[in-house]
């Protein structure tokens, strides 16, 4: 019985000094799923810069960042992958200063290697006997791809709505599905491990990706630092190099 | 039933303080969460957001893969039960350990390996869509695998344990007086080991009903195909909360209902 009640004591303590965890060095930077690879070399150099400071990346398709912020998960960065998402945010009262657009991104028809549904454009999309994906609706790939098929005047056979990007992207990467419409960059992501399909300039949108430290976040000088680094010279460098356009 | 002899004394001494306190924050961890949906419910919208088209696709689609998956988690996971607990064979430990991986893998490791396997491109997959055309990911027949494949276990070990604990000479009895053994199966073994049958049936059908990351990776996401209501809930938590609150309501009630009422055949309790 002493047992059990000291441990359980020990737990309960253990939760206590863990709430708010936050080492002081510590910046958390909740990113689009479509910025995984850029933000992955943004966190390595920014540490190399500045050895001193850890950064930690929350990836997730963006509207589960805005939810996730909106219910008070402890972030220091939000950088998504829509004006949308930030302005819901922005408008709780939970963004400091005003959100910078750091980085814009195309959009394009993705098909496994091979492409064995022949698809050539969006017009394919709407081929009942293809296995086509699209992103759900409440992230910002499943809107851009829902605004560009409605541009070409396309009603897609969808047979799946996945819940974020790369979950798309994988689907297409196995060969599972025979086309999607995912960012530029993330064809890009997968260095030749699938087709791409141009969209159209008429058809196609182009994504901002705005960015902005948290309202309440516990690291709020780390979070300052780390947004100047992302609209720095070499940060877009970075975010160039992985397919995005400057802003 | 006799008289309950104990019954004064046990009226007499009190539970321990300390077991009642720690079975009370036990059982918060359970309502804690229940209040926080209640307290996030909007009653008046209920009716119309139940009445959805989003909910009634997506209660159909759970419905019929619920039950699907039950149904052949039973024609084929009581064989096997059969088999682990009378068949006596090398490697019974390595098959008992299969059957109960799906237990403790994560469910998205279970969704990618079925579509590894099972997948247009995969190892089963592929011969079987040349030779008949059949896609099973995004269908309803995917659905119904991957509840299978993390539900069935339950109904494995349930109906094993069933079998461990049967008193075998009534069987041995049977087949003296001349029962056959399917007979021997189905007029004595099954009927005797019906508790713990029902109670695998019911565990994994609130499974299935309960499945998402299997389903999602596995199955995808389409409403009024392969949305069930855990994907709906995911889907409607980041655009429609309301929703997702009557959603997972909708969930919390049937499935407290139907273990509520299925109490006595389960656990043998009040």
């Amino acid at each position: 019985m002493v047992t059990v009640g000291l441990v359980t004591a020990a737990l309960l303590l253990t939760a206590c000094g863990n709430t708010g965890s936050n080492t002081g060095n510590e910046v958390l930077v909740s990113a689009a799923s479509s910025l995984t690879e850029a933000f992955t070399e943004m966190e390595a150099s920014f540490e190399r810069a500045n050895p001193e400071v850890d950064v930690v990346l929350n990836i997730a398709g963006s509207s589960a960042l805005r939810e996730q912020i909106l219910a008070g998960a402890p972030a220091d960065v939000f950088a998504s992958a829509n004006t949308s998402n930030m302005d819901l945010v922005d408008e709780a009262g939970d963004v400091e200063g005003e959100p910078k657009i750091f980085a814009r991104n195309r959009l394009e028809i993705v098909v496994p290697l091979g492409n064995p549904g022949s698809v050539a454009e969006l017009a394919d999309f709407a081929r009942d006997e293809l296995l086509i994906g699209l992103c759900a609706e409440s992230v910002p790939c499943g809107d851009y791809g829902r605004q560009i098929l409605q541009n070409a005047g396309v009603i897609p056979a969808v047979d799946t709505e996945e819940p974020n990007v790369r979950a798309l992207l994988t689907k297409i990467e196995a060969g599972e599905m025979d086309a999607g419409i995912v960012y530029e960059t993330d064809v890009t992501s997968t260095d030749g491990g699938v087709g791409g399909v141009a969209i159209p300039d008429d058809d196609n949108v182009l994504a901002d990706y705005p960015i902005a430290v948290l309202a309440e976040a516990p690291n709020a000088d780390g979070a300052a630092n780390f947004v100047a680094f992302v609209l720095s010279q070499e940060g877009r460098g970075i975010l160039v190099d992985h397919g995005f356009v400057s802003p | 039933m006799t008289k309950r002899t104990t019954s004064p004394d046990r009226r007499k001494r009190r539970p321990p303080i300390v077991l009642v306190v720690l079975a009370a924050l036990g059982l918060s961890v359970f309502v804690i969460p229940l209040l926080g949906l209640l307290a996030r419910t909007p009653w008046s919208d209920l009716p119309m957001l139940l009445t959805s088209n989003v909910v009634l696709d997506a209660l159909r689609v759970s419905v019929i893969a619920s039950l699907g998956a039950t149904a052949i988690s039973a024609i084929l996971g009581v064989p096997l039960a059969w088999v682990l607990a009378r068949v006596e064979f090398r490697g019974r430990s390595i098959v008992r350990g299969l059957v109960v991986l799906p237990l403790v893998l994560p469910p998205v490791v279970g969704g990618a390996a079925l579509l590894f396997a099972l997948g247009r491109r995969g190892l089963i997959g592929e011969p079987l869509n040349q030779a008949t055309g059949l896609v099973l990911p995004f269908s309803i027949w995917g659905v119904i695998i991957a509840a299978t494949f993390v539900a069935m276990p339950f109904l494995v070990i349930t109906v094993e344990s069933g079998l461990h604990n049967l008193d075998s000479r009534y069987e041995g009895a049977a087949a003296t007086l001349g029962a056959g053994r399917w007979t021997v199966l189905r007029r004595v073994t099954l009927p005797m080991i019906g508790p713990s049958l029902a109670a695998g049936l019911a565990l994994t059908w609130a499974r299935a009903l309960g499945e998402f990351g299997a389903t999602i990776t596995f199955a995808g996401n389409l409403q009024g195909r392969t949305q069930t209501l855990p994907l709906a809930v995911f889907v409607a938590l980041e655009s429609d909360r309301g929703a997702a609150v009557a959603l997972s309501l909708i969930m919390v009630v049937i499935s407290l209902t139907v273990l509520i009422a299925l109490r006595h055949r389960w656990w043998g309790a009040v």
